[in-house]
């Protein structure tokens, strides 16, 4: 029993955690893709000016003094999805609207997006500098523990931010469906990712629905960013580390695919979680083991977490290139 | 003034010009066929007409306004509408997410143009929840078509609607365009089935080398000698 809650802790609650930051960013880079047709690398950097930005509301709510019932970070939540929707749109204005509008290939972009990148990231040190920085330093990080009615068994342990990023995930996964499903700007996205010429033929304002993707893909960049860092920690290479896993997950649901995307997140999550998982402690309820039974029989090494990802999008690639769901991919 | 006026039309893809001077009226109650060999221009008039590619020269007046050069989203408005050869359904959406679609520029109710169009295509109602995607050819094209309606358009403009489709839904097709023109609607469309389409059009064009070489009324050019021998193979 205590060999499955220590499981439940550290693989199922663990990779539900990072499957919704990865779902919620994979979502925004497989919009981006399926409007705009490119891979918009600065996406992860998206996700940690988001995050600095609600470091910056919660100074400024600490310092007129308001106190919140849930962590501030959470509470600020809403103003810095709007300020990073709007700077998402400045980004769009002023280093990709007038490439496309020259007509460059999407490779272009692509590179465009790289030096976006590189200028976000020198933003952030330069006014945030490169210390790493918490969320907690002057609240406390609660962490429940749920005690089950078995005598000696360890509790379940979820950390606030664990359960706000899961509900708040469940949320927004619902919301952007009825938004892409129910709302005349959100069908008209998913008209424009599956036919473009055709949704310019039908008449539908392609620049409206290119400035709808980039609020999305902003707010849901900051969401992903400040959740990611109230559940570790806030450094200026938060996000740029899970670029990889990030663009995985919306690969391996299929580019452009919105549901996909958040399968992918969630699969490339407890994948991860599972593979630095130690298997072995799973059969510590077996008194007579042999000697020779290895202690640690975790996939990768936690340091390695990363390589997961990786493999798991070679694989995809090698077996199903056009990803679980099929994809606006071209 | 008529609903439709092109005149003396250039253009091209910015290479070496396709149209090279054509002309043409079409009228509310019309329905216009442009014929010809391969590479005269057909398909490209159409899309000169609807801004999918760059006008050099002559006007191009719809309801009296100039239009060349005009995007889509300014032409839908003006009651133009455009059916694709190609490619001219939301495959991953549904028939009736497909036809909201038609009506994405409007913002009065339009249920009534909705019931208009699934009584006009009647095999539609029953897969109205289904993908696009996932409809035969003939149905395809019944979706594409009443995208296209769903922006009441004066003008619709049709690229080779029969195109892959077996000898039946031809006849289904075209059955269907004369309806659609009798409920008030002039149609302009590109035909490889020169002979079947001229039988019921108002006006015929035949085009060749990028400009009109006959215009007449369809039954004119079907027994036209000579259009019969160079174009309708004899």
């Amino acid at each position: 029993m205590n060999e499955f809650i220590f499981f439940l802790n550290k693989v199922i609650i663990s990779g539900a955690t990072l499957g919704s930051v990865y779902a919620l960013g994979a979502v925004g880079v497989t919009l981006i893709f399926g409007i705009l047709r490119f891979a918009h690398f600065a996406h992860g950097d998206m996700m940690t000016l988001g995050a600095f930005i609600s470091f910056m509301l919660v100074g400024i709510f600490q310092s007129l003094g308001i106190q919140t019932p849930l962590p501030t970070g959470f509470i600020v939540l809403p103003f810095a999805m709007a300020i990073t929707a709007g700077l998402a749109l400045g980004i769009d204005k002023g280093f990709y609207e007038p490439l496309r509008a020259k007509g460059v290939k999407t490779v272009t972009l692509l590179i465009a997006s790289i030096g976006v990148t590189l200028m976000l990231q020198g933003l952030i040190r330069l006014f945030a500098g490169t210390a790493t920085r918490s969320f907690f330093e002057n609240e406390s990080k609660d962490l429940f523990r749920f005690k089950l009615p078995i005598e000696g068994v360890r509790s379940i342990n979820i950390s606030e931010p664990q359960i706000l990023v899961i509900v708040t995930t469940i949320i927004t996964v619902l919301v952007l469906h009825f938004f892409l499903t129910r709302s005349r700007i959100g069908k008209g996205m998913r008209a424009m990712a599956d036919n473009p010429s055709l949704a310019q033929v039908s008449g539908i304002n392609t620049a409206s629905v290119v400035r709808a993707t980039w609020i999305i893909a902003g707010s849901l960049a900051a969401m992903a960013g400040t959740m990611l860092a109230l559940d570790v920690i806030l450094k200026p290479d938060l996000a740029f580390n899970i670029v990889l896993p990030i663009f995985a997950a919306a690969v391996v649901g299929g580019l452009g695919h919105s549901y996909g995307a958040i399968a992918g997140g969630f699969l490339i999550g407890f994948a991860e979680t599972m593979s630095v998982f130690n298997w072995s402690i799973m059969f510590r309820g077996f008194d007579n083991l042999p000697d020779w039974f290895p202690k640690d029989l975790s996939l990768v090494p936690t340091e390695y977490k990363l390589t997961v990802a990786f493999i798991i999008l070679v694989v995809v690639l090698l077996v199903r290139p056009q990803g679980i769901f099929k994809g606006a991919s071209s | 003034m008529s609903l439709l006026d092109v005149k003396d039309v250039h253009g091209g893809y910015g290479g070496a010009p396709i149209l090279n001077g054509v002309n043409m009226s079409i009228e509310r109650e019309d329905i216009g066929v442009i014929v010809g060999p391969n590479g005269a221009g057909k398909s490209t008039t159409l899309k000169a007409i609807f801004g999918l590619l760059e006008v050099t020269g002559g006007s191009i007046t719809l309801d009296g306004h100039e239009v060349a050069n005009q995007l889509p989203d300014k032409l839908v408005p003006l009651g133009l509408s455009f059916v694709p050869q190609e490619f001219n359904v939301f495959t991953e959406m549904t028939v009736h997410e497909n036809l909201e679609m038609g009506a994405y520029i409007r913002e009065d109710d339009f249920s009534a143009t909705l019931d208009y169009v699934y009584e006009m295509f009647p095999p539609l109602k029953d897969k109205r929840k289904q993908k696009a995607g996932e409809l035969s050819g003939g149905q395809r094209q019944m979706v594409a078509m009443g995208r296209a309606l769903m922006s009441q358009p004066k003008l619709l403009l049709l690229d080779e609607p029969s195109a892959g489709l077996s000898p039946r839904y031809m006849m289904e097709i075209f059955e269907t365009v004369v309806n659609v023109n009798k409920s008030g609607v002039g149609i302009l469309m590109v035909e490889q089935n020169a002979r079947q389409a001229l039988e019921f059009a108002s006006k015929g064009f035949v085009l060749a080398g990028g400009k009109n070489r006959y215009t007449g009324t369809g039954r004119q050019l079907l027994d036209d000698p000579e259009v019969a021998q160079s174009f309708l193979g004899g």
